[in-house]
């Protein structure tokens, strides 16, 4: 079967080759993009220019295959998954590559971004086409050697073969490789012949993170670097008025007191930087010291006033806030279709339920920090951030240098779940270094992350059904949200399509609290939403939950609406090998099982949850899911993604409460704030459906459908239906837990 | 500052620290073993577990000032080679995402498998329920501390 590919890529513009000085041939690529015309490629892998390509791979001598990861890591595997695709083409035993984490440096590359499940969605064909470029190159090289033509050779794990049966290494005619002529229009492997791709490859740092080797941000160390702790505003909307650093200053270790705003605030002021988070515009107080300890220990000994500019903000009264919005008439409509007026006042019945869900921080394992180390001539940042490119471009312009100053170095990240998007802390270290002149590493404590981080924002929905005849025949979902609404595909995944009368709104109220991207925003909480309702709707329509969503889906199949972002057939398909696998309907006395599928980040998901009860208080025992994500890079890191995401999908659905009084976080640490543990975990079996289609992404989508999938599950265990999270609130509330 | 001797796999180090420094910061800011990961400071994640006399103890409740007698392992000494067989299952298994707080598991497992050979999934899922995994990994690191347990006996 050919593998689907629409990217269409020029070879010529988007790779150049040269001669390693050291031996050994360097290979220069643009993921999606072409290169400038008439750059250099470096000759020493010392002066690897990220300015140029954002991405290199240098075959030595003896045939070894380094590669030079472009995308950030943040546990999604992409450092595994993203060589694998390069070394399947270029066909190289992956016992002789290996992988380095690419640095940051630049103005001109495209998505060295971990966010959005889409690393690997938007690198597989251009990945593929440099595999096979340099593989062509290779073969041309060798063909010249033994003077054929290059049809003749053949090409297997880093080994040419000529029709006589003789061998050249890849490492033996690199030298002249590097010197050909990029050739265009070379052949992609058919995928049958795949023999890295769709292996299970281990994480290729997993000998460092077993050994405890350094490899996080927070593991970083230079020589005469001292540490920096921030205090920030306890209370969102606040600015610092006075403090007093007296006591601080007595602390042992605790070099110097300082404070930063200035710079940041310049930034803002010349409204520049297009972000979605807002950035705190008051001074900071930031203890200097020589070692953590005394760091964290200097900011505790602080004593600070700050002033309320705006009303403190509560979750009572956001609560009240959002209901407004759901009630009011100030919506903006996102999509709509057909007549929703006369489906609901012909409607045999009319099903109207409103959702709710709080604020919740990303709690990374690895708190926030990053070093920086400013000098006339360099900017230095090194640590964990998703978004490299945008964090060096704000660097430079609040420290006013040229952007080719700013030398930024990526570390494995410790999670990043959406909040590693946001340079915060990033614009912190290079100021306070700026200041200080020496350089600094920025540690958060958990409690700096907890109380003064971004968050999900609390979002509510009210969903409205029409039912007539045994069918649902109109849809109205409304979405009251802080600090902005869903992203644009959203009105468009399912069930936009399945129902005639068809209508998406929101409404949105402006908060001081900072709120940002959370691991699937928004779908984390609105496919709980909406497959908790059309499992109540298959109730009143008195069909199997998995019945209606097939029924429905059949309405979008053939559709010619080029809005719909999601396949029929594909959700269609997911859905059946769950059914299949969970063995649904078919489970013994004792087991109650909850279904939802939901497609997002261009992956189809559907989930079946088992649940018992013990002692009258449901247990969830296992998770069934089907996923269907076109061709499967690397099994092993695919499945831990998906276990992974329904298990964080059920944790905080179920557990992780927030909330604000007088614009302060009540939770502070993971002594009240809940998040899942392994006894509380179900287990999670992951199929995925067989195509030979393009790889989507992994990050995300197996969360989405896990709070709706155990809600439905505790509805069939119980008799409760669960409108708000986290569950166990609800379930303690109802009495149902006794 | 106070100076203390440590004994930090299988080695008498001598530190400068504040007495209430904990042990935490002094693995990895004053003897740069970096394998000892912060995670909450307040004892509820697991991140910072080391081995004191062979108990799984978490390292940021521990002031350097009282550890004068005992024996501490980190990750890195754990094993001469990372071929413990705890850390064999791990990479057998491929148990991380991020990686972050596999140290801290690692030691909990290890500790835990050395007192209890052949523990139920019970004993295993009770045993690890101190460690945070924010990727939430859970099915795997309760897979691998089930075939360490096995390469043990």
């Amino acid at each position: 079967m050919k593998l689907h590919n629409k990217d269409n890529f020029s070879r010529r513009n988007f790779l150049k080759t040269s001669v390693l000085a050291g031996g050994g041939m360097l290979i220069g690529f643009n993921l999606l993009t072409a290169c400038k015309p008439g750059v250099k490629m470096p000759v020493d892998i010392a002066n690897l220019n990220f300015n140029d390509f954002n991405a290199f791979i240098k075959i030595s001598d003896e045939g070894y295959v380094t590669i030079f990861s472009p995308n950030p890591e943040i546990g999604q595997g992409v450092k595994t998954s993203m060589p694998m695709i390069i070394a399947e083409e270029l066909d190289v035993d992956w016992k002789n590559v290996t992988v380095a984490q690419g640095v940051l440096d630049t103005n001109n590359y495209t998505r060295q971004v971990a966010g959005g499940s889409q690393s690997i969605r938007f690198s597989w064909g251009a990945l593929r086409q440099t595999g096979a470029t340099a593989k062509q190159m290779l073969v041309n090289a060798a063909a010249v050697k033994w003077n054929v033509a290059a049809a003749t050779l053949k090409a297997s794990k880093g080994i040419i073969t000529n029709a006589n049966g003789e061998t050249l290494g890849y490492g033996d005619v690199v030298k002249e490789a590097a010197l050909l002529e990029v050739p265009e229009g070379v052949q992609l492997k058919d995928a049958k012949d795949f023999t890295i791709i769709g292996q299970e490859i281990v994480n290729v740092d997993i000998d460092k993170i077993i050994t405890g080797a350094s490899l996080f941000g927070l593991d970083y160390k230079t020589e005469g670097m001292v540490i920096a702790s921030v205090l920030r505003p306890p209370a969102f909307g606040q600015k610092l008025k006075s403090f007093n650093a007296s006591e601080a200053k007595k602390v042992n270790g605790v070099i110097d007191v300082i404070t930063i705003g200035d710079k940041v605030r310049k930034y803002v002021a010349a409204g520049k930087g297009n972000w979605t988070f807002k950035l705190s515009e008051t001074d900071k107080v930031v203890v200097i010291a020589e070692n953590t300890w005394a760091a964290i220990k200097g900011k505790k000994a602080l004593s600070a006033v700050w002033q309320t500019a705006s009303k403190a903000e509560t979750t009572e009264a956001h609560d009240a806030i959002l209901t407004d919005i759901l009630d009011g008439k100030n919506l903006s409509t996102k999509r709509e279709d057909g007549n929703l007026k006369e489906a609901f006042a012909t409607a045999d019945k009319v099903v109207e339920k409103t959702y709710h869900s709080p604020f919740l921080p990303h709690n990374c394992m690895e708190p926030m920090n990053f070093y920086a180390n400013v000098t006339a001539e360099k900017v230095h940042l090194v640590g964990p951030v998703q978004t490299p490119e945008f964090a060096a471009s704000v660097v430079a312009e609040m420290l006013e240098c040229d952007l080719e100053k700013v030398h930024l170095e990526m570390t494995r990240m410790g999670g990043g779940f959406g909040r590693r998007l946001y340079g915060d802390f990033v614009y912190e270290a290079a100021e306070i270094a700026a200041v200080i002149k020496r350089p600094v590493k920025v540690v958060s404590t958990r409690e700096d992350d907890m109380t003064t981080g971004i968050y999900k924002p609390s979002v509510k929905y009210r969903i409205k059904a029409a039912l007539k005849d045994g069918k649902v025949t109109g849809y109205h979902l409304k979405e009251a949200a802080i600090n902005g609404n869903m992203y644009g595909l959203i009105p468009n995944f399912f069930p936009a399509g399945c129902i005639p009368n068809y209508k998406v709104e929101t409404g949105n109220y402006n908060s001081n609290i900072t709120t940002g991207a959370w691991r699937a925003p928004y779908t984390n909480f609105l496919a709980f939403a909406e497959q908790s309702f059309f499992d109540e709707l298959a109730t009143e329509l008195n069909i199997d939950p998995i019945q209606l969503r097939l029924d429905l889906l059949q309405n979008v199949k053939g559709s010619t609406d080029k809005r719909i972002e999601y396949s029929g057939q594909r959700m269609e398909d997911t859905i059946k090998l769950v059914r299949e696998k969970a063995n649904w309907g078919n489970v013994s006395k004792g087991v109650y099982q909850g279904f939802s599928a939901y497609y997002s980040h261009n992956t189809h998901v559907a989930e079946v949850a088992d649940i018992e009860l013990k002692n009258g208080l449901p247990i969830i025992k296992k998770v069934t899911v089907a996923v269907d994500c076109g061709v499967v890079v690397n099994p092993t890191g695919a499945r831990n993604q998906v276990e992974g995401g329904v298990i964080d999908g059920i944790g905080h659905a179920m557990y992780s409460d927030f909330s604000f009084k007088d614009g302060k976080p009540e939770y502070k640490n993971f002594d009240t704030f809940r998040l899942i543990r392994m006894n509380e975990t179900p287990k999670v079996e992951v199929h995925f459906v067989e195509n030979n289609l393009s790889p989507t992404g992994l990050g995300e989508p197996g969360l989405p459908p896990a709070g709706g999938a155990v809600a439905n599950a505790i509805n069939a265990a119980l008799g409760k239906r669960i409108y708000s999270q986290p569950f166990i609130k609800e379930l303690n509330k109802s009495n149902v837990l006794g | 500052m106070p100076n203390y001797t440590l004994n930090v796999n299988g080695k008498q180090v001598a530190v400068s620290a504040d007495e209430d420094t904990p042990l935490l910061w002094v693995l990895r800011d004053e003897l740069n073993l970096v394998g000892t990961k912060f995670g909450c400071g307040i004892a509820q994640c697991g991140a910072c577990t080391v081995h004191i006399d062979g108990v799984a103890t978490r390292s940021c409740q521990m002031q350097v000032s009282i550890l004068d007698a005992v024996k501490i392992t980190t990750i890195e000494g754990l094993s001469k080679d990372g071929n413990h067989p705890v850390q064999e299952a791990w990479k057998e298994i491929d148990v991380p995402q991020c990686g972050y707080c596999q140290a801290g598991q690692i030691m909990t497992a290890s500790a835990f498998l050395a007192e209890n050979k052949r523990p139920s999934e019970e004993e295993i899922r009770n045993a690890m329920h101190g460690n945070i995994c924010r990727c939430a990994s859970y099915n795997r690191i309760e897979k691998a501390v089930k075939v360490a347990s096995e390469k043990m006996s």
